[in-house]
C-alpha cells in the first residue's frame, strides 16, 4: 500500500492513475497516522511551495520523519522533491523537511547573456544517472522526462540525476529510502513509468 | 537539453475526432482514445483534445471521452472546449486531464485564468488564442472567439500579455489564416507573441511538413507546435517528423 499525501496542491489523479496502472495499491490521505504507519509514501504536488505549510499543520511532516526513520520508502514529486530540501525562495517563511541541504530558487531570467523563459516546461534530458540509484535502475543517461516548474533544487551530494536549463539543477535526488523527482514521472512516458515501477517494486 | 514539443491535437465533435479546414468542412478522423494512444506511441510529446463544438452549442466537455482517453495515457494531456468555470475545469482534471485550455471563457471573464490557477497551478492553465491578421498584418492581428466566428477587437499580443499577467501557464496560438491549409505556420505572428511573453507559446495552424515545424521553432520562436490534420490520415507521424527535425538540427525527444 502506498500512501499518497493529499495536501490540496493540485491534481492527484494522474499520479494515482499511474501507480494503479503499475499494479500498486494506493491510499490518498491527509491523515498523519496513515502516513506514520505507511511502508511507502508518495508526496505529489504541482503548485506553490506555500501549499506545503499544510503538511506541518496536519502533523504530516512529523509523520513522514517517523516513517522515514523507520525505513519507509519516500518519493516526492515536483514540489514534493523541493519540500525535501531546507526551503524555497517561493515561500521563504515555509520550511521544507530539510532532509537535503540547500534552498530551491527560481530560474534566472537571464542565463549566459540570453533571456531564459520560465517556467521550464517540456521534455528535458536526465543528463547524468548515478550508478547504483535504485530509483533510476534501467534508466539511461539522456532519457527524456517531462518538467513543468519555475523553481528548482540545487545540485547536492545526493543528487542522482542532473538536468540542465539555465544551468544544472537536481532532476532526481536519492539517499537511502528518501527520493525525489523534479519531473512528472506520471507524464513522462516510458522513462517515467520505469521510475515509478522501480519505486513500486522497492 | 530542453526539446521542442510536438503536440498532437484531436478536435472532437460528438465523441469523434474530426478535422476541418479554416474551422469548417468537417470530416471524421476516428476515435479519440485510440488516436491519442497511437500518437503517444508514435512519439507525440503531448496530446490536446479540443471539443470544438462545446462553445457555440453550449455543451459541456465530453467528460467520458476524457476519462477514456486519459486512462492509460502517460504524456501530458490537455482538454479544451466548454470549460467556462473553475468547476468545469475541476471536472476535467478529475477525469484525468493535466491542463485545460480556455478560450472564449477567458475573454468573457479573464479572472477565470487566475481562478483555475489558484486551485490547480498555473502550469495547468493554457489560454488558447484564435488569431487572424488585420489589414496591417501581424501588427493588428485580432483575437476571435466562439470557434473563430466572433471578432473581439483585442490585439493578439495585448491579450497574450494580459493572459500571462493573470497567471496563464502557456499560450496556444492558432492562426486562423493558416489553419488547415498545410502551407506552414504563421511564423511572424508566433514570433511576435513569443517575444512578448515569458511563458511557452504553442504554435498552431498550418502544419504540412517537417520543414514547417523547423521554421516555426526557429524563426517563429515557438516552444511547441501543434498539428492535427497531418497526423490523422497517415501523412506522417511524430516519429518520422522528429527524425526529420533532428536532421534539420532541431532538438526533439525521440521515443524509446
Amino acid at each position: 500500500m502506498i500512501a499518497v499525501i493529499d495536501y490540496k496542491a493540485g491534481n492527484l489523479t494522474s499520479v494515482v492513475k499511474a501507480l494503479t496502472y503499475l499494479g500498486a495499491q494506493t491510499q490518498v490521505t491527509q491523515d498523519a497516522e496513515v502516513v506514520r504507519e505507511a511502508s511507502k509514501i508518495v508526496l505529489p504536488g504541482v503548485g506553490h511551495f506555500q501549499a506545503t505549510a499544510l503538511l506541518q499543520e496536519l502533523g504530516i511532516t512529523e509523520g513522514v520523519r517517523e516513517a522515514v526513520a523507520r525505513g519507509a520508502e519516500f518519493l516526492g514529486v515536483c514540489v514534493g522533491l523541493q519540500w525535501l530540501f531546507a526551503g524555497s525562495t517561493e515561500a521563504p517563511e515555509t520550511a521544507g523537511l530539510g532532509h537535503f541541504a540547500g534552498i530551491c530558487e527560481r530560474f534566472p531570467a537571464v542565463y549566459e547573456g540570453a533571456e531564459l523563459k520560465s517556467p521550464h516546461v517540456g521534455w528535458n534530458s536526465l543528463d547524468t544517472v548515478r550508478e547504483g540509484s535504485r530509483l533510476l535502475k534501467g534508466v539511461e543517461p539522456g532519457g527524456f522526462v517531462y518538467y513543468t516548474h519555475s523553481w528548482r533544487a540545487p545540485v547536492v551530494h545526493d543528487t542522482a540525476s542532473v538536468t540542465h536549463y539555465g544551468g544544472a539543477f537536481t532532476g532526481v535526488v536519492e539517499r537511502g529510502n528518501v527520493m525525489g523527482v523534479q519531473f512528472h514521472p506520471e507524464k513522462s512516458a516510458e522513462v517515467g513509468l520505469r521510475v515509478l515501477k522501480n519505486f513500486v517494486e522497492l | 537539453m530542453l526539446t521542442k514539443r510536438i503536440i498532437a491535437c484531436l478536435d472532437v465533435r460528438g465523441g469523434r475526432v474530426v478535422k476541418g479546414v479554416q474551422f469548417v468542412d468537417i470530416v471524421d478522423a476516428g476515435d479519440p482514445a485510440e488516436l491519442a494512444h497511437r500518437h503517444a506511441k508514435a512519439g507525440a510529446d503531448e496530446i490536446v483534445l479540443l471539443d470544438i463544438t462545446a462553445t457555440h452549442e453550449g455543451r459541456g466537455t465530453l467528460i467520458d471521452t476524457v476519462k477514456r482517453t486519459a486512462a492509460t495515457l502517460f504524456v501530458p494531456f490537455t482538454v479544451g472546449g466548454g470549460v467556462r468555470s473553475a468547476e468545469d475545469a475541476a471536472a476535467v482534471f478529475d477525469a484525468g486531464a493535466d491542463k485545460v485550455s480556455i478560450n472564449s471563457a477567458a475573454i468573457a471573464r479573464p479572472e477565470l485564468i487566475g481562478e483555475i490557477g489558484a486551485s490547480f497551478g498555473a502550469q495547468a492553465v493554457i489560454v488558447a488564442i484564435d488569431a487572424r491578421r488585420g489589414v496591417h498584418g501581424v501588427e493588428d492581428a485580432e483575437v476571435y472567439v466562439s470557434g473563430g466566428r466572433k471578432a473581439t477587437g483585442l490585439r493578439v499580443v495585448d491579450w497574450a500579455r494580459e493572459a500571462e499577467a493573470r497567471g496563464a501557464g502557456e499560450i496556444l496560438l492558432t492562426s486562423m489564416d493558416t489553419d488547415g491549409m498545410r502551407n506552414g505556420f504563421d511564423c511572424e505572428l508566433t514570433a511576435a507573441v513569443s517575444s512578448a511573453v515569458q511563458i511557452p507559446v504553442i504554435a498552431s495552424g498550418g502544419a504540412g511538413s517537417a520543414a514547417h515545424f523547423a521554421e516555426v521553432f526557429g524563426r517563429g520562436k515557438a516552444d511547441a507546435a501543434l498539428a492535427a490534420s497531418i497526423f490523422h490520415f497517415g501523412v506522417t507521424d511524430s516519429r518520422e517528423l522528429k527524425a526529420e527535425l533532428l536532421r534539420a538540427g532541431v532538438s526533439v525527444r525521440l521515443p524509446c
